[in-house]
Parts: C-alpha cells; sequence; structure tokens
C-alpha cells in the first residue's frame, strides 16, 4: 500500500511535471508551465476602434500588435525584428524601399498575406472618405504624395506604395527618412485583409467576421466590459506561441484594478500614483518601473494670444528654472520618472542631450537665477508677474499645478489655476490657443528624437503655443537629409533649451504589477510594445 | 380609460421631438469636438472627419436628416468616437447588461424596501423599526461610489466569495455585487416612505374602523391600509424604475459590465454626439413610458384618481 502511494505520488509529480503544451522556443527548457495559459491585463479607457486604419491611442496599438503583424516588430530593448518583412533593399538615393515579405504568411481565413494587403491599408488610411485621424502618422512617414492624397488633391493610388508581386512590396518616399523602418512598428502600417474590409464595411472589425494576420484572433469585444483574443491557427509562427488567449478590461479607477489585481483576476495592472514605494516594499517580485517614452511639460504661449511676458525669453527661462523638478517626480509621483530637462525622453534610442546648464544647478542657483531672470524683465515685488495655470481636470494634473504655482511664488510669480473638463481643454489649446501656461504631454510614435522634435517646428498642429524659431525650423529640416540624424537632434534640443518655448517637467516611467509567474513579458521597450506571442505562464 | 392612454401617447410624442432637438442643438453648442485629441488633427483631415459625419451640414439640416434617420429606419447612426460600431450595437450590447442588473436591483428594492417598511410601521418603536430606520438611514447616506469598493473589498479580497467585476448573463454570481451597489439606497427611499405613509393610514379613520368592526389586525393591513400605503410609492417607483434599469455609471465603472450607463456619462465626455442622442432618446421614450405606467397604476390603485 505504501509503495503504491508512493508511486502514484510519483505518477502525480511526472504528470505534473510534464508541460502541457509542446514548448516553443520562447520557452527555455525545463520552464514548468502553467495548464492555464491565459493572460489577462488591465486597460485605463475602452478600445476605441481595432481597425488599424483608424486607431490612434497607445491602448489601441497595444491590442492590434497582438492581432496584426506588419513589417517589423520590436524586441525588448526596443531594436527591430523581421516580422513579415524577411528583407529589404534600399535605393542608392535612400528613397525606395524594397520589402521581401514572408511568403508563409497567413490571414486567419486561410488568405495568404500579401503586399496588396499592405498598400491596400496605407491607402485606405490616406484617403480622405476613410478620415482617419491618423492619417497624418503616413504624412510623417514622407511616402510620396503623402500631402496631397490626405487632402484630396491626388488620387490614393499616387500614394507612393506598390506591390511589385504577391511578395514584394515597394515604398517611395518624397525625401530619405532615417527612422522609415522604425515607423513601420506602428499598427497604422499593418496590412488589412482588403476582400474583408470592402465587404463588411464598417463592421469588419467585428468578432464574427474580423480575420487578422498576427498571432491572435478576435473573439469577444463588449464595449466597457472585455475584449478576448485567442491563438490563431493560421499564424505563421504558431507552434512557437504558447498563451492561448489574451483578455483585456477596462476599469477606469486605478485602485479599483488594483484591488481586482490583488484578487487575481488580472495579471497586470498600472499602479496608481504615488504608490509605487509602499508596493515595491510589499511586493518586490511584482512591483515594475521602466523608462517610458512620454514627457511631461508646461508649454509657454508665445503667439497673438499669449500674454506679453512670456514673449520676453527670460521670463521664459526664470519660470523653467523655478519649477523644482525633483520634488514633482520624487514627492508626487514616486513611480521611478525622472525630472526632465529635454524635451525628448532621456531613453529614446539614439538621442544624445546637449549640454543643458540649468540641469546641473543646485536648486538654489536656479532660484537665484530665476529671481535675477525676472528683474532683468522688469518684474518684481512692486510689479509681479501674473499668469494662469491650464490643465485637463484629473487629480495628477492638479496636484503638480499646485506644486509649480507654489514654485513660482518663490520666485514671486503669482499663478492661478485654470482647470478645464478635457474636450474644452483640447479647444483651449489647440484651436483657440487661449492660455498662459498649459500643461502637454507628448509619446512617441516611433522610437526616435523627431517623433518629440518635430513637435515644435513652426507648422505644426501640435505646436499650441505658435513658437516660431527659423533656426530650429532649419535644423529639423536639415536633419531629415542629414547622414547623422542625431547631431542635428541634439542642435534642436539646445535651441529649445535655450530659448525655452516649453518647460520639460518629467520623463514617464511605466509603473505596473505584474503577475511573477507571467513570463517573457517586455519590460524594458520604451515605446511599452509587447507581443504576448512570446509571452507564457508557468506552473505555481 | 382607453381614451386616457391614448391622449397621454399622444402628448408622448411632440414631447420626445422637443426633447430629440433641444438636446441636438445643446450638444452642439458646447465647446469641443468628438474628434479632438492630445494629438492635435490638421485642418484638412478634420475636414474629412466632418464631411464623413455630416458635421459640414448646417445644423437645421442635421436635425432633419437625423430625425429622418431615426424615424423612418430607427437607425441612430453610426458612433463618433467607437469607429467600428453603431449606436445601434452599443445600445444592443449594453443595454440587455443593464436592464438585467437593473430589473434584478428594482425587484430587490421593492420587496426588502416594502417589507421593512410595513414591519416597521407595524411595529413603530420596536427595536426591529429602529434597525430599519437607521439602516435605512445609513444606506441613503452611502452613495454608491462609496459603497462599491467596500464590497469588493470584503466579498472579492476579503472573503473570496464574488468576482470583482465583469459580467456574465450565465454566472448570477457576476450579478450579485452590481444589485447591491445599485440597489441599496432605492432600498432605503422605499423604507422609509413606505413606513411614513403606512403610518399616516394606520392612523387614519377607515383604518379604525375596520378594527372596530373587529377584523383581525392581518385583514386590515393586507386589504385596507397596504393600497392606499402603497400610492406615493408607486410614485416614486416610476422614475426609479426608469433610472435603475438604464443603469449607473458607477456600477458600469466599477464593476465593468459593460453596461449602458457608462456608455451615455463618456459619450458627454467624448462629445460622441450619435451615442449621446440615441442613449438619450432611449431614457426619454423609457421615462416618459414609465410615467405613463405609474398613472395608469395610480388609476388602479386610488379610485378617488379615476373618478
Amino acid at each position: 500500500m505504501k509503495t503504491l502511494t508512493a508511486l502514484s505520488a510519483l505518477a502525480l509529480a511526472a504528470a505534473a511535471a510534464a508541460p502541457a503544451l509542446a514548448q516553443s522556443d520562447h520557452v527555455p527548457a525545463g520552464t514548468k508551465l502553467a495548464k492555464d495559459q491565459t493572460y489577462t491585463y488591465w486597460l485605463q479607457d475602452d478600445i476605441k476602434t481595432l481597425d488599424p486604419d483608424l486607431n490612434q491611442s497607445v491602448e489601441g496599438n497595444e491590442m492590434l500588435l497582438q492581432l496584426f503583424e506588419g513589417l517589423y516588430d520590436q524586441d525588448n530593448e526596443g531594436n527591430l525584428v523581421p516580422a513579415l518583412a524577411v528583407s529589404y533593399d534600399l535605393s542608392a538615393d535612400k528613397k525606395v524601399y524594397t520589402f521581401h515579405l514572408r511568403k508563409e504568411a497567413k490571414w486567419s481565413n486561410g488568405d495568404p498575406v500579401t503586399a496588396q494587403d499592405f498598400v491596400y491599408g496605407w491607402q485606405r488610411v490616406a484617403n480622405p472618405k476613410t478620415a482617419s485621424e491618423y492619417a497624418y502618422y503616413i504624412q510623417l512617414m514622407n511616402l510620396e504624395n503623402a500631402d496631397d492624397v490626405v487632402n484630396g488633391k491626388k488620387p490614393v493610388t499616387d500614394l507612393g506604395v506598390k506591390a511589385l508581386d504577391d511578395h514584394t512590396l515597394q515604398v517611395t518616399l518624397s525625401k530619405p527618412t532615417a527612422f522609415f523602418r522604425e515607423m513601420l512598428t506602428n499598427a497604422t502600417t499593418f496590412p488589412v485583409p482588403e476582400k474583408v474590409v470592402k465587404k463588411y464595411g464598417d463592421d469588419w472589425t467585428k468578432p464574427e467576421h474580423m480575420v487578422t494576420d498576427g498571432a491572435y484572433t478576435l473573439k469577444t469585444w463588449d464595449i466597457g466590459a472585455k475584449i478576448v483574443m485567442v491563438k490563431s491557427d493560421t499564424y505563421w509562427d504558431a507552434k512557437n506561441t504558447t498563451l492561448t488567449q489574451v483578455t483585456a478590461i477596462p476599469i477606469q479607477d486605478t485602485d479599483q484594478a488594483l484591488r481586482r489585481y490583488m484578487a487575481g483576476e488580472l495579471d497586470r495592472v498600472q499602479i496608481p500614483a504615488g504608490q509605487y514605494p509602499r508596493l515595491k516594499k510589499e511586493y518586490p517580485n511584482q512591483a515594475t518601473s521602466h523608462p517610458y517614452s512620454c514627457t511631461y511639460a508646461y508649454r509657454f504661449n508665445v503667439g497673438p494670444n499669449g500674454p506679453k511676458a512670456l514673449k520676453d525669453v527670460r521670463v521664459r527661462k526664470a519660470l523653467s528654472y523655478g519649477i523644482n523638478r525633483d520634488i514633482i517626480v520624487n514627492k508626487i509621483l514616486k513611480g521611478g520618472q525622472k525630472p526632465a530637462y529635454t524635451w525628448t525622453h532621456w531613453d529614446t534610442a539614439g538621442f544624445k542631450a546637449p549640454d543643458i546648464p540649468y540641469a546641473k544647478w543646485s536648486e538654489a542657483e536656479r532660484m537665484k537665477k530665476a529671481k535675477a531672470l525676472l528683474k532683468e524683465a522688469g518684474y518684481g515685488p512692486d510689479h509681479p508677474l501674473k499668469l494662469s495655470i491650464t490643465y485637463n481636470t484629473s487629480s495628477d494634473h492638479k496636484k503638480i499645478a499646485i506644486a509649480v504655482q507654489q514654485f513660482w511664488k518663490a520666485i514671486g510669480v503669482q499663478a492661478t489655476l485654470s482647470n478645464y473638463e478635457w474636450k474644452v481643454y483640447l479647444d483651449k489649446l489647440n484651436k483657440e490657443h487661449d492660455f498662459d501656461v498649459a500643461r502637454v504631454g507628448w509619446c512617441a510614435d516611433y522610437n526616435e528624437p523627431s517623433t518629440y522634435l518635430d513637435v515644435n517646428v513652426s507648422w505644426s498642429d501640435q505646436n499650441s503655443g505658435q513658437w516660431d524659431n527659423a533656426e530650429y525650423d532649419k535644423v529639423m529640416k536639415d536633419s531629415t537629409t542629414a547622414k547623422d540624424p542625431q547631431a542635428d537632434y541634439t542642435k534642436a534640443s539646445k535651441i529649445l533649451a535655450d530659448d525655452m518655448p516649453l518647460a520639460p517637467i518629467y520623463a514617464y516611467a511605466k509603473a505596473d504589477m505584474i503577475n511573477p509567474h507571467i513570463k517573457g513579458i517586455f519590460t524594458k521597450n520604451v515605446m511599452n510594445y509587447w507581443y504576448a506571442k512570446d509571452m507564457y505562464r508557468t506552473a505555481k | 380609460m382607453i381614451v386616457y392612454i391614448l391622449k397621454r401617447l399622444a402628448v408622448a410624442i411632440p414631447t420626445l421631438l422637443v426633447l430629440i432637438i433641444v438636446s441636438y442643438m445643446l450638444m452642439h453648442f458646447a465647446p469641443g469636438n468628438p474628434f479632438s485629441s492630445e494629438r492635435a488633427v490638421s485642418p484638412e483631415i478634420m475636414k474629412n472627419l466632418d464631411a464623413k459625419y455630416g458635421l459640414n451640414l448646417p445644423l437645421w439640416e442635421q436635425i432633419v436628416h437625423y430625425l429622418w434617420q431615426v424615424v423612418a429606419h430607427f437607425d441612430f447612426g453610426p458612433s463618433f468616437v467607437y469607429k467600428d460600431r453603431t449606436v445601434n450595437d452599443i445600445i444592443a450590447q449594453g443595454f440587455p447588461v443593464t436592464l438585467t442588473y437593473g430589473f434584478l436591483s428594482f425587484i430587490a428594492a421593492v420587496a426588502v424596501g416594502v417589507g421593512l417598511g410595513i414591519t416597521s410601521a407595524i411595529r413603530r418603536n420596536s427595536w426591529l423599526d429602529y434597525c430599519a430606520v437607521g439602516l435605512s438611514i445609513g444606506a441613503q447616506v452611502l452613495p454608491n461610489f462609496v459603497m462599491a469598493p467596500i464590497l469588493v473589498l470584503i466579498f472579492t479580497l476579503g472573503l473570496h466569495w464574488l468576482p470583482g467585476g465583469g459580467w456574465s448573463f450565465h454566472d448570477p454570481r457576476f450579478w450579485i455585487l452590481p444589485v447591491i451597489a445599485l440597489s441599496t439606497s432605492y432600498m432605503a427611499s422605499i423604507t422609509r416612505i413606505t413606513r411614513s405613509s403606512m403610518l399616516d393610514v394606520l392612523g387614519s379613520n377607515h383604518i379604525r374602523t375596520a378594527r372596530a368592526k373587529g377584523l383581525p389586525n392581518r385583514k386590515v393591513i393586507l386589504r385596507h391600509a397596504l393600497k392606499p400605503a402603497l400610492v406615493p410609492v408607486v410614485s416614486y417607483l416610476g422614475p426609479a424604475f426608469v433610472s435603475m434599469i438604464t443603469g449607473s455609471v458607477i456600477v458600469d465603472v466599477y464593476f465593468s459590465t459593460g453596461g449602458i450607463g457608462k456608455s451615455f456619462v463618456d459619450s458627454a465626455l467624448n462629445r460622441d454626439y450619435a451615442v449621446m442622442m440615441g442613449v438619450t432618446i432611449l431614457l426619454g421614450t423609457l421615462t416618459i413610458l414609465f410615467n405613463l405606467v405609474v398613472d395608469i397604476l395610480y388609476a388602479w390603485i386610488d379610485p378617488k384618481i379615476r373618478y
């Protein structure tokens, strides 16, 4: 009897140890996989669309990375990994790319993925009839005729993208673009199944119709409740895909999301502002924080609607020097963010920050200099500078605005807080340009400094402060054809620090709780890209 | 009675029409734009968007076109923000969920509220009465955005009995927390209204007469006191029913139920004109309908109204 029990125990242990699934290349040998290969993650807000050509949100892009596959993926460090593009040729003038596509790639209905699917997708984004907010991404890619196609002046067939044959895609740019291939990891550039889109129209992304070419297909999409994706058997690398189901649950309240994580209902949630140190202490193997490519700043309105005072560079500099970034990062946010002295996130690929003296000054030095500059500009105790700080309703923005108000009080500036509802705030900023100083945030579209720096050129729609600097415009124009654009980026960053159209405040970090049994998840990628196909769940 | 109902219905149609036109105009005069985001959209792309959604037409033309779509085709159009969904899709997905937990909450609120109200009125000044009054005051002052997290702390994190969120039509465990969170304050109001109205009725002449006739207490309560005592409760229940079955943004947000309450609030914040109109019309229609039902119920309960 005793032997029998021992034997059966042994058999049970052996059964438990045997991998339940065929081990993929991503899983190290000897790893004990969980039977339940599911992954559930948290979304702050609902996904607005799963159409790669219409999406404009970071969260939507994240989900599309699982459902679709484009020419390139990223690895944990942000390097390009060939996905559907197995190789490419570049013409001598650096304007024509020829991509050779993976022949075995299939859509989830069994059709092969062809170069024409890319052509159709890109034309669809640019087509004025599609009315995609992200048509601007196609313009950003510098595809030939992109501006004219988006503005309806030329037919979509004039767009610089062609299928030479089923597996060869030719892209023609209007000018050499150093970061062109980096841009191809964004879902806007992914192929879409022409037949399916034409058959179902706007309904093609419903679970019952949707056809995708990625490692997962859409199973359920209930707005406000959940999105469920399941492993696609037609995916060319399905044998190396371990997770069988990926679920996203939108929960607006971050504290409630954390409670549900603690209850085991979620595998990943964002840590609510200020709670990272406590959670890191209590759950060292679950609380994580890594750089995330977004920057938070205060933009000065130097345009015709802005106050006269802010047209004086000395005032803008004084205001920037007066902000104590260390207190904001260490006492308010506490999630691994870093003080920012450049608009470009410090961890952006290839970025070399210029020498910015005030970044190295002590707090006392900055204050002294700020006061001196204000005095020089004609402001003092009997003639104080009065400004308003505009931000959209949110407790985090409010905390920072209150802190800045106090910092500025110390250098003799009287700031009032103007808090607006989101859509009103957007109108004030981008449409009416009606503000003094406004909170702005910017997240990278691709991992390269120009994604930040382009925002400040005089013709940019994002330049809400209407800053107009001919030298900066020229440097940014030159950078697109330069051999080493990084030198231009450093120069442009130096101009920003010298002319201070905005005061960078902090560089984002992404602080999350991650279930320690989920492996293969990217924790370094600054774009916060991740691919469920590389992930797996270990047994408890 | 039939004529009365028909008359009420005839008034309902222009009421709805006014509701639609006024909300449409209010929405368009509100600052903000459905397509604006942190990433500013260029004027050219904005023009494409306006053309796609018909926002480039004069306002009156938009309203006429909208009314025609709604009346003739029962089509509320595409959502401006959820690009791959129509308003009909969004309502079809969210409303059944809301209806389910709203209806259950209504049943719970009425059953417990009326029961507790009557009992405490009959046993006035007993410990049971004090408990009921205390509980209902407590429940009324505890808003559901405070209660929802407390419920999750107790039942999900503490006891591991119930899921902290999500929805399934097949698994009642998902229904319990939303129903408790939604029904409690209604329950409290119903208890208080029932109790005070019952006390009024119990002190009235016809009850004294019934008692004087020597009727047993049970009969006095059920046959003579209950019906008149319910009149104020019923007038409360009409609007309460509509507001319960059209959901609660708090419940939807905390429990990720996917109900219509969140869509309504989000549509206002997102300036999703189409969803906002669709849900407003749905809510308006239900409100008008149930006010009518309440009036009919009145007539049935209280003959004084009928004659």
